[in-house]
């Protein structure tokens, strides 16, 4: 179990990739228009298969939405 | 005559950063009834460029949204609306260029909550960063020429004045500034915020603005389909009389009939 704060809620997730976080959370990783940043930094869509996340790690996954 | 309008409206583009616009009206995309409003609002109202925002997704599961929809149709600007720092602002412009293949951002950096008004010392500092970083930055900004030049120094593609305070629909509060922003911008100038209908689209232009910004003028309309082809209208008739240039005014009437020949005397 890893302890991470995603999209601002802290969590313990048996999770070692951004990858395997999507997935554990119901959301296609070859869904369009998705991003992701691990402690303010982005992290490329190739990259998250990879990017492994520690401990104590920010994740934001964002998309966009209707806006003025 | 209406062969020459034509003509004039078709060519009569604008550019930012090298890239040529014929439609000099950009709409937001919150707020619509629904989303097919949305959709025959963006074909009537012309637009090639629309706002978004950028957001959380909701972890309970990913639903399609209007970005699915709107992507094939025109050109998507992210913003970074509701950003009061710049390094949120500059974060969510990396994540809006990572997730819609775009280096061109609104920025949008707001000093208060209330009346959201631009930071304006948060907003220099983050635009010049991200122009830094590659992005075409256009910055929602205050309705002063100082801010304006500062944005435009530092290298924005644009400056994005405001009207009047964002979804008040009090149109252009200090018209004398807008057309003093447009008479010295190095960079096009586009009207944000405040626009309540179609009068003040056609003032925007015809100051000078190089185009106008709506969303809740046209969202939260009676008829929104009918008030985006209202400004669509609006804006090419203000831009219109902008080339024509206004007459004078003058505190006096000035008879327009000839003074010769009049019956009777």
């Amino acid at each position: 179990m890893t302890r991470l704060k995603v999209n601002g809620v802290e969590e313990e997730i048996a999770v070692s990739t951004i990858a395997e976080l999507l997935a554990a959370r119901g959301v296609d990783p070859a869904a369009r228009f998705l991003a992701v940043a691990v402690n303010g930094t982005v992290v490329r869509r190739a990259e998250w298969p990879n990017q492994t996340l520690a401990a104590g790690d920010a994740v934001e996954i964002v998309r966009p939405l209707s806006g003025g | 005559m209406q062969h020459l309008e034509d003509t004039e409206t078709m060519t009569d583009t604008f550019s930012i950063a090298g890239t040529k616009l014929s439609s000099r009206l950009i709409l937001g995309s919150a707020g619509y009834p629904n989303q097919q409003v949305m959709l025959d609002c963006l074909e009537a109202s012309g637009a090639e460029l629309v706002t978004v925002s950028i957001r959380r997704i909701s972890l309970e599961g990913y639903a399609e949204s209007l970005v699915d929809v709107l992507g094939g149709r025109c050109r998507l600007l992210p913003n970074t609306s509701g950003c009061v720092t710049a390094r949120d602002a500059i974060l969510t412009a990396e994540l809006a260029r990572e997730a819609l293949d775009t280096n061109w951002v609104k920025l949008e950096l707001i000093g208060d909550r209330e009346t959201l008004y631009p930071d304006v010392e948060q907003l220099v500092h983050a635009a010049d960063e991200l122009v830094r970083k590659g992005f075409v930055v256009l910055p929602y900004c205050n309705e002063d020429p100082v801010s304006c030049q500062k944005l435009a120094d530092v290298g924005c593609a644009a400056v994005m004045p405001l009207g009047s305070l964002i979804g008040s629909g009090m149109g252009i509060a200090n018209p004398a500034a807008i057309e003093l922003i447009c008479s010295r911008s190095p960079v096009p100038v586009v009207l944000d915020a405040g626009v309540g209908t179609a009068s003040d689209a056609v003032l925007a232009l015809e100051l000078g603005c190089d185009a106008v910004m709506v969303n809740t003028a046209i969202a939260k309309s009676h008829d929104p389909r009918r008030m985006a082809a209202a400004m669509k209208a609006a804006v090419e008739a203000g831009r219109l009389a902008r080339l024509a240039g206004r007459i004078p005014k003058r505190s006096f009437a000035e008879p327009s009939s000839p003074q010769l020949g009049l019956v009777g005397s």
